[in-house]
């Protein structure tokens, strides 16, 4: 169960939605099965239907985390207007098995709905979810 | 020149489940050969028919993309920390 406190789900959100109708992507780190931190990343295609995160802030990131004692816990990715599944693409760069993929659904009307996924040699496998309220 | 070098997780099965490997080369191109004797297959994960880097491996040099700097014939020198670091990106 990967527990991923409100306020991290509400910012997430927020990036989904100041990025439609384009892809949104980011990073979200913690230890065990707790996030403690979000990192919303630059989605260098600029596009409706993939992401790339740029490079040069992704060795950043992976250094902070490193540098806090942390792990990548996730990596979150907006679908817009398609829902919260991962695509052919999504599957084929599935570099991180360590991570939780969170896939963002949000459609016209700016609903959103987050669903995560493991994905392990081309398998699917739904990853629980939890949201607890943010404390402080 | 010997550098460090950092596997990422999907490479590992090639080398012997290391997160870490020590290698040597004067640029990256000789690094990534030093490494495929070591660890056969691991250069045709990095690199593709033609020899470049593929589009979804990023390999960094002290925390700079080989990208921005030569490429593969990006100069090593003793003591470099190589990160290879798949891309994060999908549809």
């Amino acid at each position: 169960m990967l527990k991923i406190p409100s306020d991290i789900v509400d910012e997430m959100i927020a990036h989904a939605r100041v990025d439609f109708p384009r892809e949104c992507c980011g990073i979200l780190a913690g230890k065990d099965d707790g996030i403690s931190h979000i990192y919303q990343m630059t989605n260098t295609d600029r596009s409706r239907v993939s992401y790339l995160m740029d490079p040069k802030e992704q060795i950043k990131v992976f250094k902070e985390i490193r540098t806090l004692g942390l792990e990548l816990k996730a990596i979150y990715h907006s679908h817009p207007n398609h829902p919260a599944y991962p695509s052919t693409t999504d599957v084929e760069l599935a570099y991180y098995p360590e991570a939780v993929y969170l896939i963002i659904s949000i459609n016209n009307s700016r609903e959103t709905k987050i669903r995560g996924f493991r994905i392990l040699d081309e398998e699917i496998t739904e990853a629980e979810l939890s949201f607890p309220p943010h404390h402080g | 020149m010997a550098v460090k070098v950092r596997i990422p997780t999907p490479l590992r099965k090639l080398t012997e489940g290391k997160g870490e490997v020590e290698g040597t080369g004067k640029t990256i191109g000789d690094l990534l050969e030093d490494l495929d004797g070591k660890f056969p297959g691991i250069r045709e994960r990095l690199c593709d028919e033609s020899g470049n880097l593929r589009r979804f491996v990023n390999i960094y040099v002290n925390e700079e993309d080989i990208r921005f700097r030569q490429g593969k014939e990006t100069i090593l020198s003793d003591g470099d920390e190589i990160s290879i670091v798949p891309a994060i990106a999908g549809g």
